[in-house]
């Protein structure tokens, strides 16, 4: 038996009795740059494979949703600093090993890139919205220019946003301190759950069965990968030393285990892989529900994860003023 | 890099708690929050069971993650030495540096929101003095000094005397040592 227990009162708010610094404001930042991620690629995409006419929505009017996320992940972001007025020091220093910091000077090359995607769908995807930017001071010019430079800019997007999906589960993975976080597939499976939910947006927004074909057979393959993913993370975890195996034992048979698999696996990537099976070989169409179940899930798959991680530690105490502390010393 | 090592005797200590109401007295830590804390251990089955006091707080690691993981240079190192603090006007309040601390050392400074820590009392270092908790035990279990030096008190203890770190294996190198 090895018991600790504190003798003296630490009670930090938010580190005791387990770490809870980071609530719903981190998985919303970390759902929403995945998704800009997956809108930016897919719409990168559909301009450098010319594929105006048969994913007319991706070409045109998905790219708009990409600021609108980020904008959104952001503000929440925002809203998770302490220290709030302060903000501006991410961008007084760049500091190498710190993958916050990579974060935040990656922002600052996809924001304008994605200003300028959005700027050069505009015309063809929103004419109204178009045709209001024309009234303002630069505004025709700025249209311009999105379109004159939409390839290059296609071209540099794609890597671009590849870093920034990736980036979402570098975030965490850098963390050795917390076990569940500690494994390099958190940055796979986030990009890929990214592309994912992209693609749920592009079908709920796409209009032309062509289009809707396309996103729901790449779905299919995306939420395969994330299974996969999910699957290795695991075996990863489990073959791990002592705080990985803690940190695994929290979803295969611990406290997580019906969160995990049951609100998350079996809603967010199970039910929407079979519905969209089902529509592929056109038994019956259920592309709303599948891809808000999608989004679902990437949300999901970003709470757990953020939750798991501050819960998995390296140190453990007890404290004497834990009432729970009496049902130890019972048999 | 000039590395202070704390030396504390598991020995002689008796969980006693100066050190935490030193540390809160000297550094004005707001009531509810502490750097400090004192572990009481206890391994073994009935009736073979070994007990050891544990006065802990910021590791001062030489491989600080929560130095390496703050996006704004805000956890920084004291006048190249290993003593971590953070600059409260470079901090965002991120939490970042709180996450990559293995041992939990780090606290949010409420309501101010900056990120605050043990400072191994570096103004008092600064003067030549132990930290407050060091001066404050009454069984003197505490030693502080400069570990490169081979004649300084903590340097003599440690080649004298059994000791361990926590958590060796995170690699971060910490530099509280008990003496066991």
């Amino acid at each position: 038996m090895v018991e600790e227990l504190l003798v003296t009162a630490r009670f930090n708010p938010k580190i005791d009795p387990s770490l809870a610094i980071w609530s719903w404001e981190i998985p919303v930042y970390l759902f929403l740059g995945g998704l800009t991620a997956g809108i930016m690629i897919i719409a990168a995409y559909a301009v450098l494979a010319r594929k105006d006419l048969e994913l007319p929505f991706t070409h045109d009017r998905i790219a708009l949703w990409a600021p609108v996320a980020l904008s959104i992940g952001m503000t929440a972001l925002f809203m998770d600093l302490e220290h709030k007025l302060y903000v501006y020091r991410f961008y007084t220093s760049f500091q190498p090993a710190s993958p916050m910091s990579w974060g935040a000077w990656i922002l600052v090359l996809v924001y304008p890139l994605m200003i300028l995607q959005t700027l050069s769908t505009l015309r063809r995807g929103y004419p109204r919205l178009a045709g209001w930017l024309e009234k303002l001071p630069y505004g025709g010019r700025l249209l311009d220019l999105g379109e004159t430079v939409r390839y290059p800019v296609a071209a540099l997007v794609i890597p671009l946003a590849v870093g920034l999906g990736i980036y979402t589960g570098v975030l965490l993975s850098a963390f050795s301190a917390r076990p569940f976080w500690n494994t390099g597939l958190l940055g796979p499976l986030f990009l890929v759950s990214g592309l994912s939910t992209a693609g749920a947006v592009a079908l709920i927004g796409a209009r032309m069965k062509s289009e809707k074909h396309f996103f729901t057979r790449t779905d299919i393959f995306l939420i395969g990968v994330e299974l996969t993913l999910i699957t290795l993370l695991i075996i990863n975890l489990g073959t791990g030393p002592a705080q990985q195996l803690e940190a695994m034992r929290m979803v295969m048979g611990g406290e997580y285990t019906t969160p995990f698999w049951l609100w998350f696996v079996l809603p967010g990537l199970l039910i929407p892989l079979m519905l969209e099976i089902l529509e592929m070989r056109n038994i019956r169409q259920y592309t709303l529900v599948a891809s808000l179940l999608v989004l679902y899930g990437g949300y999901m798959l970003r709470y757990l994860t953020v939750e798991l991680g501050q819960l998995s530690t390296w140190t453990e105490y007890a404290t004497q003023f834990d009432p729970q502390l009496l049902e130890r010393l019972t048999p | 890099m000039t590395t202070y090592a704390m030396v504390i005797d598991t020995k002689t200590c008796i969980g006693c708690g100066d050190c935490v109401v030193a540390c809160k007295t000297e550094n004005h830590v707001p009531a509810g929050l502490n750097r400090d804390w004192v572990v009481e251990a206890t391994r073994g089955e009935y009736p073979h069971l070994s007990t050891e006091f544990r006065s802990e707080r910021c590791n001062h690691c030489t491989h600080a993650t929560c130095v390496t993981n703050c996006p704004t240079g805000a956890s920084h190192f004291w006048k190249d030495t290993n003593i971590v603090l953070v600059a409260a006007e470079k901090c965002t309040g991120c939490k970042a540096c709180i996450a990559a601390c293995p041992y939990d050392a780090r606290l949010i400074m409420h309501p101010d929101g900056y990120i605050d820590k043990c400072t191994f009392c570096h103004h008092r270092v600064d003067r030549g003095l132990d930290p407050a908790c060091v001066s404050t035990c009454p069984t003197h279990c505490m030693h502080f000094g400069i570990l490169d030096d081979p004649n300084s008190v903590v340097s003599q203890l440690l080649r004298s005397r059994n000791h361990k770190t926590l958590l060796p294996e995170t690699g971060n190198r910490p530099n509280v040592y008990y003496l066991v």
